[in-house]
């Protein structure tokens, strides 16, 4: 027991592996498959939560937990978290028994499916844990694997070139990071890949050489968040994949890039960082690029996801638009806006991963996902309405509920930074309402009709089950957001201190 | 002059057992034939068995001409390991087909012996046999299958351009010889080295036609268009030998003919060899895509692969022993890596190929369905091919881009970007086979997928070899970094 409480972000990341090596063994008829994956998602979310009670903000990183692994290298398996991490570690757990409850129907091939849900569980938390760069990049890479196969087998008619294009992308991306590692190993004349050491063998790197790292780490972790134009892969992505790959997608795994960002680009290449975030350079440095991409991104996935006539795609841009501002936020560097781009990647996670799983419900029922199939249903399935307007209406960053209390600040303290970027960025705000209301409209006001519109069921206990979790949260995060913001605040203050010094 | 036994145990361990194999082949009739390979296998243990303890010597005998040492070692480990798994994947194999067992374990035996002996010779001459010994074996292996034309072509196309790279090798070592008065590796260098600054082109010539020799045995582009052919053609264990272990024995005498002998010209050879990677991998990955029968696919991912593995060569600095051990290491490591699934892709092929000849790519659909442990087996070792977790291709990767980041030349990084889209491009392709397997319905009716016992026993601990070694890498770092090629390096 000991043992357990002492170890417990290792905890966290063996139980859903684990599981996934369990279901994988189990037979195809075996039904306990469903079972043994929710008993590992929850046994990770008890671990993760645990992790939360003795969690002390204002300690950095803790909890640290090493093993040596590679000594020729200087690599060890060491894995520990700090306030961002945690965050994201928790919502990674929170969503997962939720992602496998609302697979629980899921009826091809269900053991399969699940056990690429825990493995990618298990190799996300891994990202968002690890405390070395080696490891940090075998998880990263790892997720693509998983990932690959649940929107290649399980996913809808294109699945082929959606898994395809989502696999080459990401490879690109994580294998210009690995060359950006080692350069790094090598130049700073580092002895491990320990983030301690490569952030002291960072300090020794010329501006130059900051500028082409900071490149290459950028371009590996732009392509999951994902930001223009290195995000076309996300919409055939989470189109084609089944709902809890979709889910899984956009909630935790483009994560992974912001996290990416935070924790790696700001700290290790900080004087390329203030550059290309405020434009404090001459020349083209003069110009806040990583803003303008930003901004490029929420304003041009807000165009195209109005005039989506596929609901799922439609929330799919939406996606490359809020990421956006999660950008803006993480690169406006300063405490408010950085932290809120933080709390927006847990509001974006839970918002979209609620209307995916919606979109999901409403598939099953009626096989289409065509905003002009669907008309008047707030008549026909009230509970499923209720839901689908709160969510919209957090997506939209309604306040009093989650998005609101991440959206404003990244607005807020970027405005205090690059103003012109806050104000054009609040475009992507009015534009949000505008899509998704009209979507909402569309689908669910106006007269019944049509006999499939007529004879749709609304939602069942199971999934209502689903959303319930959900809905608290995002209420209770809009409401109070004081503790999510307790946690981050810290752990991003400790990180711009380094970048703006 | 006392010879070393001890040194050359292995390669006597090998000779005994091909001469006995011959032998016993006479003796014994039909079924009893394919007692041949696990009599191979146990003299492939055998030699294991006498090279393992070897580790850690230095020891020289033939007047300096072979030498064993850690370098030696690791690749007579990986020759050896090899043998044993082409051996698993040979029996049903030819023992169902029932053609020349007794003469293809030999011939498969001699070749090996030949392997052993190349990142052992320190002299040209040697080198020269050591090589003739891997590749006459090899045209006959490959022309085993005597009924089946391609089985010819692959033949006569591999013994034509294996004479002709012969041919040039030899000119290559006679003018050599003409220029520095020796054929041991250490002499030349050191005759090479008073020539300083301005070689005579003649002296470059002699240098690059040697080279040229073994660029044919790796089948590195422009030198490559033999391989597919012979590939497809040969029987697939016979393809498995020549993309693995005979590719390997290439890359080991490759290196001591570079990284040795012409240390002193590095600046000559180092830049065109890179040339040469960028130019193997990118062609070998685009005709790789284009291809429908698995063996060829194979055959030019292998191509492709070869590329990868001359990426260090293209480090090379004259003098700077650093980097230069740093190369050989990454192309060890890489060669050491690539070896374990890439023989395990060409066993599923075996698998499948049993008793249906099915090889086409679309032969593989719905195997997820059909027999799912070949199925994950295949997307394992593709997985590693490509370089992606949770496989040892991965470290390979890793590796390469290591050595590639530690030069930091301007051609370095040029190479490590053609690595990137390069890699990029073979997941297209080998995404492509995991798609058919797991994302495609197979045909009505098609034969069941029977392997066997024995087969699936080496595919199962061929998977497990290359997860563990991408959970314990060290298994293979920790022994090539601690390889120097030669004392003092």
């Amino acid at each position: 027991m000991e043992f357990l409480t002492d170890n417990l972000v290792t905890v966290t990341l063996l139980v859903p592996l684990v599981g996934a090596i369990v279901v994988g063994l189990l037979t195809e008829s075996d039904d306990s498959a469903r079972w043994v994956a929710l008993g590992a998602s929850v046994l990770a979310l008890v671990s993760s939560l645990w992790l939360l009670v003795g969690f002390d903000p204002a300690a950095g990183t803790q909890a640290v937990d090493s093993l040596a692994w590679i000594p020729t290298l200087g690599s060890s398996l060491t894995l520990g978290v700090d306030g961002i991490s945690l965050v994201l570690v928790l919502l990674t757990t929170f969503l997962m028994p939720l992602i496998v409850v609302a697979a629980w129907d899921h009826g091809d091939r269900i053991k399969g499916y699940l056990a690429a849900f825990l493995a990618l569980e298990a190799a996300v938390i891994g990202v968002f844990t690890a405390q070395d760069l080696l490891v940090f990049y075998v998880f990263f890479e790892f997720t693509l694997v998983p990932m690959y196969f649940i929107i290649g087998i399980w996913g809808g008619a294109n699945r082929r070139y959606a898994a395809v294009k989502f696999f080459l992308y990401t490879l690109l991306g994580g294998l210009t990071m690995l060359a950006a590692i080692l350069y790094l190993y090598t130049a700073g004349g580092a002895t491990s890949f320990a983030y301690p050491d490569l952030l002291q063998a960072a300090t020794s790197l010329s501006l130059v050489e900051q500028r082409w790292l900071f490149l290459a780490f950028f371009v590996g972790f732009a392509v999951k968040v994902p930001l223009f134009p290195v995000h076309t892969w996300l919409p055939d992505a989470h189109t084609e994949a089944p709902t809890a790959g979709s889910v899984f997608l956009a909630a935790i795994m483009l994560k992974m890039g912001g996290y990416g960002f935070i924790r790696y680009c700001l700290t290790l290449f900080p004087d390329a960082s203030r550059e290309l975030s405020l434009g404090t350079g001459s020349g083209f440095f003069a110009v806040p690029w990583m803003l303008v991409l930003a901004v490029i991104g929420i304003l041009y996935g807000a165009l195209v996801a109005l005039v989506q006539p596929d609901i799922k795609k439609l929330v799919a841009y939406s996606s490359v638009s809020h990421m956006g501002f999660v950008v803006l936020g993480i690169f406006a560097l300063n405490s408010t806006a950085t932290s809120a781009g933080v709390v927006q990647m847990v509001n974006h996670g839970l918002s979209t991963g609620a209307l995916f799983l919606l979109i999901g419900f409403l598939y099953d029922r009626r096989h289409t996902r065509e905003i002009s199939a669907f008309g008047g249903l707030a008549k026909q399935v009230p509970v499923y309405a209720g839901f689908f307007l709160l969510v919209v209406l957090s997506s939209l960053a309604l306040p009093g509920l989650n998005g609101f209390v991440g959206e404003f600040p990244v607005l807020l303290g970027t405005f205090q930074e690059v103003p012109w970027a806050a104000v054009l960025g609040s475009f992507g705000a009015v534009l949000a309402a505008l899509y998704l209301l009209w979507a909402y409209q569309r689908m669910f006001h106006g007269p019944l009709v049509g006999a499939a519109n007529e004879s749709t069921t609304d939602l069942t206990a199971r999934e209502i089950g689903v959303m319930v979790p959900l809905v608290v949260l995002i209420v209770a995060i809009g409401v109070y957001p004081q503790p999510l913001y307790d946690l981050v605040e810290p752990a991003v203050d400790t990180v711009l201190v380094g970048v703006t010094q | 002059m006392a010879i070393d036994f001890g040194a050359i145990a292995p390669e006597l361990v090998l000779t005994a057992t091909a001469i006995l194999v011959l032998m016993v082949d006479l003796v014994l009739t039909d079924q009893a034939k394919q007692l041949a390979n696990p009599l191979s296998a146990i003299g492939a243990l055998v030699a294991l068995g006498f090279t393992l303890p070897l580790w850690g010597d230095e020891r020289s005998t033939f007047g300096g001409s072979f030498v064993v040492n850690d370098y030696a070692v690791v690749f007579k480990v990986v020759f050896l390991v090899s043998l044993l798994a082409i051996l698993g994947i040979s029996w049903r194999y030819f023992a169902e087909s029932r053609f020349f067992q007794g003469e293809y374990y030999f011939l498969l035996l001699v070749s090996f012996l030949g392997m052993l002996i190349m990142p052992s010779a320190r002299d040209l001459l040697l080198l020269f046999i050591a090589l003739e010994t891997v590749s006459l074996p090899g045209f006959v292996m490959a022309g085993l299958r005597k009924r089946d034309l391609y089985s010819s072509e692959a033949a006569i196309k591999f013994f034509l351009i294996g004479v002709l790279s012969v041919a040039l090798m030899l000119f290559g070592i006679s003018m050599m010889y003409g220029f520095t008065g020796t054929t041991s590796l250490s002499g030349i260098a050191q005759a090479l080295g008073q020539w300083g600054a301005s070689p005579p082109p003649l002296l470059l010539a002699s240098l690059l036609l040697i080279i040229v020799g073994f660029g044919f045995k790796i089948s590195a582009v422009p030198f490559h268009f033999w391989a597919p052919d012979t590939y497809a053609g040969s029987p697939i264990p016979v393809a498995a030998m020549l993309a693995v272990a005979s590719k390997t024995a290439g890359f080991a005498g490759l290196i001591a003919v570079t990284f040795i002998a012409f240390e002193p010209f590095a600046g000559v050879w180092a830049p065109a060899l890179g040339v040469l990677a960028i130019l193997t991998m990118t062609l070998g990955n685009l005709v790789a895509m284009q291809q429908r029968d698995m063996v060829r696919l194979l055959a030019w991912s292998s191509v492709a692969q070869a590329g990868y593995m001359l990426i260090p060569f293209g480090l090379a600095v004259t003098g700077n022993a650093e980097v230069n051990e740093a190369a050989v290491q990454a192309t060890i490591f890489y060669i050491a890596a690539y070896a374990i699934p890439n023989i395990g892709a060409f066993g599923v092929v075996v698998a499948i190929n049993r008793r249906t000849g099915y090889r086409s790519i679309e032969d593989f659909a719905g195997l997820g369905g059909r027999h799912p442990f070949m199925a994950v087996a295949m997307t394992t070792f593709l997985l590693s091919l490509g370089g992606a977790p949770p496989t040892v291709g991965l470290w390979a990767k890793f590796a390469i881009v290591q050595a590639g980041a530690e030069s930091g030349t301007v051609l370095a990084y040029v190479l490590l970007f053609f690595l990137i889209v390069n890699s990029v491009i073979a997941f297209y392709y080998y995404l492509k086979v995991v798609w058919v397997m797991w994302m495609r319905e197979g045909r009505e009716g098609m034969a069941p997928v029977t392997p066997g016992v024995n087969l699936s026993l080496v595919t199962a601990a061929l998977v497990f070899g290359t997860v563990l070694l991408f959970v314990l890498p060290g298994l293979i770092a920790d022994t090539t970094v601690s390889t120097d090629l030669v004392a003092g390096l």
